[in-house]
């Protein structure tokens, strides 16, 4: 059933039209993506994971092929709010996605444009900065804020809407290791705790290693696609296409080249902790 | 070229509210042909404190010398000091403003009064350094290449002022991983090929491990600790609590001492851990 | 640093002048400057005193802090009064040269100039009560009538919170361009008019394009939280009337009332 699936993406061609040139950027894309996943895109600049992120919004709509968010065709108007409504987005630069001047005015942007009885918007502000950990900022200005607690409140701006998924393009791109931490762990939170849907668009590997599904795109084509530990096994091949592999992958291959008789697929240091430990004992 | 910093301090907004200070009794030598890991969590004062060795921001108080001249003197001609001191800022590509790439790279230069035909060797010079091909972009856009590309375009307009001391602010931030790389590559060549001094501040531990000759670390407007890279990522507790990272291979080897080995804790690279691993599990040494 | 500045120079106390609607206090506002138009006489200026020191007093703004907002319009204050002073004509009291100062002139010079200072003191009360948020609502609360006749009120409003919102960013951003061109050798501060407007070029263009990315990337991101202008729009903090806005009405109009009984007697 069509119906279930959270976004559902068909055959999505999609053409940038240029002045000189145009340009591909997705190329017959299929994507399933279930009620409840955590599914991480990842890619380096100009892949096209960017485009498929706008094109589950209806940002952008298909060249050719279809995009459908809980049943709804994106290219049908009559759907577009409940669409946006229904999958939320963040954006990349945490400074130019917040309207307000006051935190919580910003949260409560959202839900004054869907028409929200005002005592309704109070509640879903108070409750989605409780969710991002930031309630006690409400009525800080947003530009004495950090990058990390900017972004936080971009994620709860979107809380408020009650979306059924969020879609993060590139959210850390622009943060430091701290504020990548916070967004990371409230992303991870909103999907373990509320079942949020979370589609996660990133070039930091190290992002993708708690995901459910790891996709990986070059050159507006979907190439690999797999658990985080499937993907990351494929060394060779996420190398050459230019990505980063989690350094304790990449020791793991290395040691197994060397002879040594050990998993390639070890993402975290406390599994490679335990695998050397039981291969020194048996020595 | 060195740098010595001696007891240098700065005070943001002085007697009003707003007050913070960013910089606390900061002493640093830096020799020529160094090349410095500079990391720091968000508002340690890296930024401020790299603006300072080119007259950026005046301190409150202490004293700086760039070769030997001290440049914090009043009436210093900051002109001078600006050629030597190169900085790119974080995003450089935000500085772009010429039609061409070849005219936005050679905005420094004749700023320094060059004639023309230095100032054209000069362009050329500085985009083969940054690997692109002159021919091809000199006449483009700059705004039209990118993203990557952009940021090169940015940080040759500084190397093409010929600096002998060149500090770069996070400049991979936002590049996806080949982007970074290869900006750190050519990083590394201006480093070895053409004896500069460095400084690059970096949020990434694992870069700044593999590049630099000694780390500085800053907390809270102070030098928190300095050291080769093994030595600095070695004391990861510290570092943690100042909000900062460690290699994953650097946290796997502590752990692995956790278990009751004595395995060396200085080590960064997946090279180096594998072949200390392996001669571990082989049973040569160590243990 | 530029970004600590606080644009509209709100200066919260929490007193009964800032609790007032920010509807109340705008039309005040206007009541206000419009009184003080009508005057003729200097004696009408005690109302005008008595009134704004009270408000000033119920505020609790620092007079100190007030006063401040004069301080950039000094000159504009000093030539209003320098003009009057020499151009008007009557009896002349002091003559420099081609310069006359007639007792008219000197009468009509402090005049003038007590005018403005009333008036920037007024017009700053209402920023230093009124969140710059709270103000642009009560302005679009107000225009909403004349949408009829094709005042966009909502997008004016939104258009100034935009604005708002992004000075201290753009503040922000030029100190960094700033910065970046001098650390490549660009000069901002010598030369005569001619090759100092030319030195902005580097500054300039940078941050205009900056200015369009992130519009361009605001309105995307405006979009996909569903706006779509101020139809069916609703409002976190509605606006209320309250009784002290009766109140703050009373005075108003006994204020403009003096004002006119004033113009038409003495």
């Amino acid at each position: 059933m069509e119906n279930e699936l959270m976004i559902n993406v068909e055959g999505l061609t999609f053409i940038y039209k240029g002045q000189e040139s145009d340009l591909l950027a997705l190329d017959h894309i299929d994507l399933k993506i279930r009620d409840g996943d955590h599914v991480v895109i990842i890619g380096h600049n100009g892949s096209g994971k960017s485009t498929l992120a706008k094109q589950m919004n209806a940002l952008l709509l298909p060249t050719d092929g279809k995009v459908h968010v809980k049943g709804m065709d994106t290219r049908d108007d009559d759907s577009l709010w409940k669409i946006r409504q229904t999958a939320g987005m963040v954006f990349q630069n945490p400074d130019n996605q917040i309207v307000a001047t006051i935190v919580e005015e910003d949260v409560a942007f959202g839900p004054e444009n869907l028409g929200i009885d005002p005592t309704e918007i109070r509640k879903r502000v108070d409750q989605s900065l409780l969710a991002v950990d930031m309630a006690e900022y409400a009525q800080k200005a947003p530009h004495l804020l950090s990058g990390g607690q900017k972004q936080r409140i971009a994620i709860a701006g979107v809380i408020a809407m009650k979306p059924d998924c969020i879609i993060f393009d590139e959210p850390t791109a622009m943060l430091d290791p701290s504020g990548r931490k916070e967004v990371i762990r409230t992303m991870q939170k909103l999907n373990r705790e509320e079942g949020i849907t979370i589609v996660h668009i990133t070039h930091f590997m190290e992002e993708a290693v708690d995901a459910g599904r790891v996709v990986v795109m070059e050159d507006g084509k979907i190439v690999m696609e797999g658990s985080p530990r499937e993907i990351f096994s494929r060394v060779a091949e996420l190398k050459k296409l230019g990505l980063d592999v989690p350094q304790m992958t990449e020791l793991a291959q290395e040691l197994k080249d060397e002879g040594i008789k050990i998993a390639s697929n070890i993402l975290t240091v406390e599994e490679m902790v335990s695998v050397l430990c039981q291969l020194k004992l048996k020595n | 070229m060195s740098i010595k910093i001696e007891k240098l301090n700065h005070i943001y907004n002085p007697g009003s509210p707003f007050q913070t200070n960013a910089l606390e009794n900061i002493d640093l030598e830096v020799k020529t042909g160094e090349f410095i890991g500079l990391i720091g969590h968000t508002g340690s004062g890296k930024s401020t404190l790299v603006q300072h060795l080119n007259g950026l921001l005046k301190p409150t108080s202490g004293k700086i010398w760039i070769q030997g001249e001290e440049i914090t003197k009043p009436g210093i001609k900051m002109k001078q000091i600006r050629k030597k001191v190169g900085l790119v800022f974080q995003y450089p590509e935000h500085q772009l403003f010429e039609e061409t790439v070849y005219s936005d790279i050679a905005f420094g230069p004749s700023n320094l009064g060059l004639s023309d035909n230095e100032i054209a060797s000069r362009v050329k010079e500085a985009m083969n350094l940054v690997k692109l091909p002159y021919d091809e972009l000199k006449d483009r856009s700059p705004f039209d290449l990118s993203g990557g590309q952009r940021r090169r375009v940015a940080i040759a307009g500084v190397l093409a002022m010929k600096p002998e001391i060149l500090i770069l602010d996070e400049p991979t931030a936002s590049l996806d991983p080949r982007g970074r790389d290869e900006i750190l590559e050519q990083i590394q060549r201006f480093h070895q090929e053409f004896g500069l001094t460095i400084i690059l501040v970096s949020h990434s531990m694992e870069d700044i491990g593999r590049l630099v000759n000694r780390i500085v670390v800053m907390d809270g407007g102070k030098i928190a600790l300095t050291g080769i890279p093994g030595e600095v990522f070695s004391r990861s507790e510290e570092l943690v609590n100042m909000g900062l990272g460690v290699p994953q291979i650097t946290t796997l080897m502590k752990r692995l001492n956790g278990e009751g080995y004595q395995l060396p804790e200085d080590l960064f690279t997946v090279r180096d851990a594998k072949k200390t691993i392996l001669e571990w599990l082989r049973g040569n040494n160590h243990a | 640093m530029l970004k600590d500045i606080t644009i509209g120079q709100h200066y919260p106390t929490g007193s009964v002048i800032h609790g007032l609607d920010p509807r109340t206090k705008i039309i005040g506002t206007f009541a206000f400057m419009a009184g003080l138009f009508l005057i003729k006489s200097f004696w009408a200026y005690i109302v005008v005193v008595v009134l704004l020191g009270s408000v000033i007093l119920i505020s609790r703004i620092p007079l100190k802090y007030v006063l401040k907002g004069l301080r950039p319009l000094m000159v504009l204050i000093l030539v209003t009064f320098l003009i009057n002073l020499f151009m008007t004509r009557g009896e002349i009291i002091f003559g420099v040269g081609p310069l006359n100062m007639t007792r008219e002139g000197l009468r009509q010079g402090v005049f003038m100039a007590m005018r403005l200072i009333f008036l920037i003191v007024g017009t700053s009360l209402l920023t230093l009560t009124t969140s710059p948020i709270t103000l642009t609502d009560g302005i679009e609360h107000l225009l909403n009538p004349f949408r009829k006749i094709g005042v966009p009120a909502h997008e004016l409003a939104m258009m100034m919170t935009i604005a708002l919102r992004f000075i201290p960013t753009l503040l922000e951003e030029t100190d960094k361009i700033m910065k970046a061109q001098i650390a490549r050798g660009a000069d901002f501060e010598s030369g005569n008019i001619m090759n100092r407007a030319k030195s902005l070029v580097p500054l300039l263009v940078p941050l205009f394009i900056s200015s369009f990315r992130r519009a361009d990337d605001l309105a995307m991101a405006m979009e996909a939280r569903c706006y779509r202008g101020g139809e069916n729009r609703t409002r976190l903090k509605a606006l209320q009337w309250r009784k002290n806005d009766g109140l703050a009405f009373v005075v108003i109009s006994g204020y403009f009332g003096l004002m006119i009984l004033l113009r038409l007697t003495v």
